[in-house]
C-alpha cells in the first residue's frame, strides 16, 4: 500500500464515517467557497485553489483542481501562471525571513 | 473479470439510469435530417468519433444524395439540413445538395472543419478556396469546430499547423461577411475539451474566444458551442490507452442532468450515413446502431410517421450528450 492512492481522492467523504456531522459542515462551507460563482468566477477559485495545491504540495487538491481549471475554462498558460505565483510567494516568504538573519547579524557586530 | 464487466456495464448502463429517475424520452417532431456524405478528411483528428483521415473512401452517390433531397421535399416539416463528415466539402456532390438544398428553402448547416479551404482535397489537391464565397452566396449556416483559442490545445487535439490554418480560413470568413453584423451569414464555432475532462461554461467560454480571437486576429464570429467529447472510437481508444475509460464515464454519470436529457438532440433529428441506413444521431451511426422499425430503416424505405413512433435507441455513450450543461450539435442543451 501507498500512503498517496489516486482512487482515495474519491473517498474523501469516508472520512466522516465517525462524527459525520462535523465533515457536513466541513463540506457545506467546502462547496460555498470554493464552488459556486460569486464575487469571484468559479474558474478564479479554481486557480486560486490550484496554486494552494502547490504551495501545499496536495497530490489530491493538484489532481482535483487541475481538472476543475480545464473545465472552469483555463488553459495551461493560465494555470502555470497561478502555480509561479504560488512558488514566488513560497520563494518569497523564505527569503524575507532574510530580514531576520540581517538583524541577528547587526546584534551581533557581524 | 467477466463479473467485473458486468458491474460496468451495469453502472453505465443509460436505459437503466432513465427508468430509475422515471425518464421517459420519446422523438419528438423531425426537424433537422444530419447526413454524413463522406468519411474522408483532410485531417484525422485524436478526438474523431468518426474515425476520418485522408484515406477514407466512403462517399455518398448522388443516387443517395438525391433521395435526401427527395425526402426534404416531401416532409416540409423538416425544416434543416445538416451535412456533416469527415470534411463534407471533399465529397464530389457537395455543391450540388447545398444548391439543391437552398431551392426547397431549407435552412443548411454545414460542419465545416476550416482547414480544408486552405487543404484542399488531400487525394486529388483540387482547390477549395472558393468555400467562403460559395457559403455565402448560398446563406449556409457554418459550424467549424476550434477546439480553442490558442495554438496549443487546438494543434494538440486536431495536428500540427491546423490553429493556423484555421485563424487563415476564419478570416476569409469573416472577409465574406459571415460573423459580421447585418450580414445575416452566420458563423459559429465549436469547442470541445482537448482531454478526459467536461467542458467549460458555454457563455463564459464564448466570451474568452470573442475576446482573444478578435484582440490577437481580429476574427469576429457569431456563437460558441460547447461539446463533450464522446468515448466511443478514436477518443475511446485514447482514453483506454490512458486507463482513463472508467473514470471519464463515471465523471459523465455523476454530471447526469435530466434537463439535459429531455434536450437531446436525437429527438428531434435523424442522422443519416453516406451509404443512406438511418440512425437516432451521428454517434450511433458511427457504432453501427441503425434504426429498427420491424426493418432496418434507410433513405430508400424512408417513413416519416414510422419514424417519429420509433423506440430511439440508447446506450452508454448517451451520458455524454446528458453530461453537466448537456452537449448537442447545437452546444450546451441546459444552464
Amino acid at each position: 500500500m501507498n500512503y498517496y492512492e489516486s482512487k482515495d481522492l474519491g473517498r474523501f467523504a469516508e472520512v466522516g464515517k465517525f462524527k459525520p456531522e462535523l465533515m457536513e459542515k466541513f463540506f457545506s462551507y467546502y462547496n460555498d467557497a470554493t464552488g459556486t460563482d460569486g464575487a469571484l468566477s468559479k474558474r478564479e477559485k479554481a486557480l486560486i485553489a490550484l496554486a494552494i495545491s502547490h504551495f501545499k504540495q496536495c497530490p489530491y487538491c493538484i489532481d482535483a483542481y487541475t481538472t476543475a481549471s480545464l473545465e472552469a475554462g483555463s488553459n495551461p498558460d493560465q494555470m502555470t501562471e497561478a502555480i509561479h505565483v504560488a512558488a514566488a510567494m513560497a520563494a518569497g516568504m523564505n527569503l524575507v525571513h532574510g530580514v531576520q538573519m540581517l538583524n541577528i547579524l547587526e546584534k551581533s557586530g557581524a | 473479470m467477466r463479473q467485473n464487466g458486468l458491474a460496468i456495464q451495469n453502472k453505465f448502463c443509460f436505459n437503466k439510469k432513465l427508468e430509475r429517475i422515471n425518464l421517459e424520452l420519446p422523438p419528438l417532431a423531425i426537424e433537422t435530417l444530419q447526413v454524413n456524405i463522406t468519411l474522408k478528411c483532410n485531417q484525422a483528428c485524436l478526438h474523431c468519433h468518426v474515425d476520418s483521415s485522408p484515406i477514407r473512401t466512403e462517399q455518398m452517390s448522388k443516387e443517395t444524395i438525391d433521395k435526401c433531397l427527395e425526402i426534404l421535399s416531401d416532409n416540409p416539416q423538416i425544416k434543416n439540413l445538416d451535412l456533416t463528415g469527415g470534411a463534407p466539402e471533399l465529397n464530389p456532390h457537395f455543391d450540388y445538395i447545398v444548391i439543391e438544398a437552398k431551392k426547397l428553402l431549407k435552412h443548411v448547416m454545414v460542419r465545416h472543419n476550416l482547414t480544408v479551404t486552405i487543404d484542399g482535397d488531400p487525394t486529388t489537391n483540387e482547390s477549395k478556396k472558393y468555400l467562403p464565397q460559395f457559403y455565402a452566396d448560398n446563406s449556409v449556416e457554418v459550424i467549424s469546430s476550434l477546439p480553442y483559442y490558442q495554438e496549443y490545445f487546438t494543434d494538440k487535439q486536431r495536428g500540427k499547423g491546423v490553429f493556423v490554418k484555421s485563424v487563415e480560413s476564419l478570416k476569409l470568413l469573416n472577409h465574406a461577411g459571415y460573423g459580421i453584423d447585418n450580414t445575416g451569414l452566420t458563423l459559429n464555432l465549436v469547442y470541445n475539451p482537448v482531454g478526459a475532462y467536461l467542458p467549460a461554461a458555454q457563455e463564459s467560454l464564448e466570451m474568452d474566444f470573442k475576446k482573444e480571437l478578435f484582440e490577437k486576429f481580429d476574427i469576429r464570429f457569431n456563437n460558441l458551442y460547447t461539446i463533450t467529447n464522446m468515448p466511443i472510437h478514436r477518443f475511446k481508444n485514447q482514453l483506454e490507452r490512458l486507463g482513463a475509460y472508467e473514470e471519464y464515464m463515471e465523471k459523465l454519470v455523476n454530471a447526469f442532468n435530466p434537463s439535459a436529457a429531455k434536450g437531446v438532440m436525437c429527438r428531434s433529428l435523424l442522422s443519416v450515413s453516406y451509404d443512406g441506413k438511418i440512425y437516432d444521431c451521428d454517434f450511433n451511426q458511427m457504432l453501427g446502431l441503425q434504426v429498427l422499425n420491424g426493418k432496418p430503416m434507410t433513405v430508400f424505405n424512408f417513413d416519416y410517421q414510422k419514424l417519429a413512433g420509433r423506440q430511439i435507441i440508447f446506450d452508454s455513450h448517451c451520458f455524454g450528450c446528458t453530461a453537466g450543461s448537456g452537449s448537442s450539435c447545437g452546444g450546451a442543451i441546459s444552464e
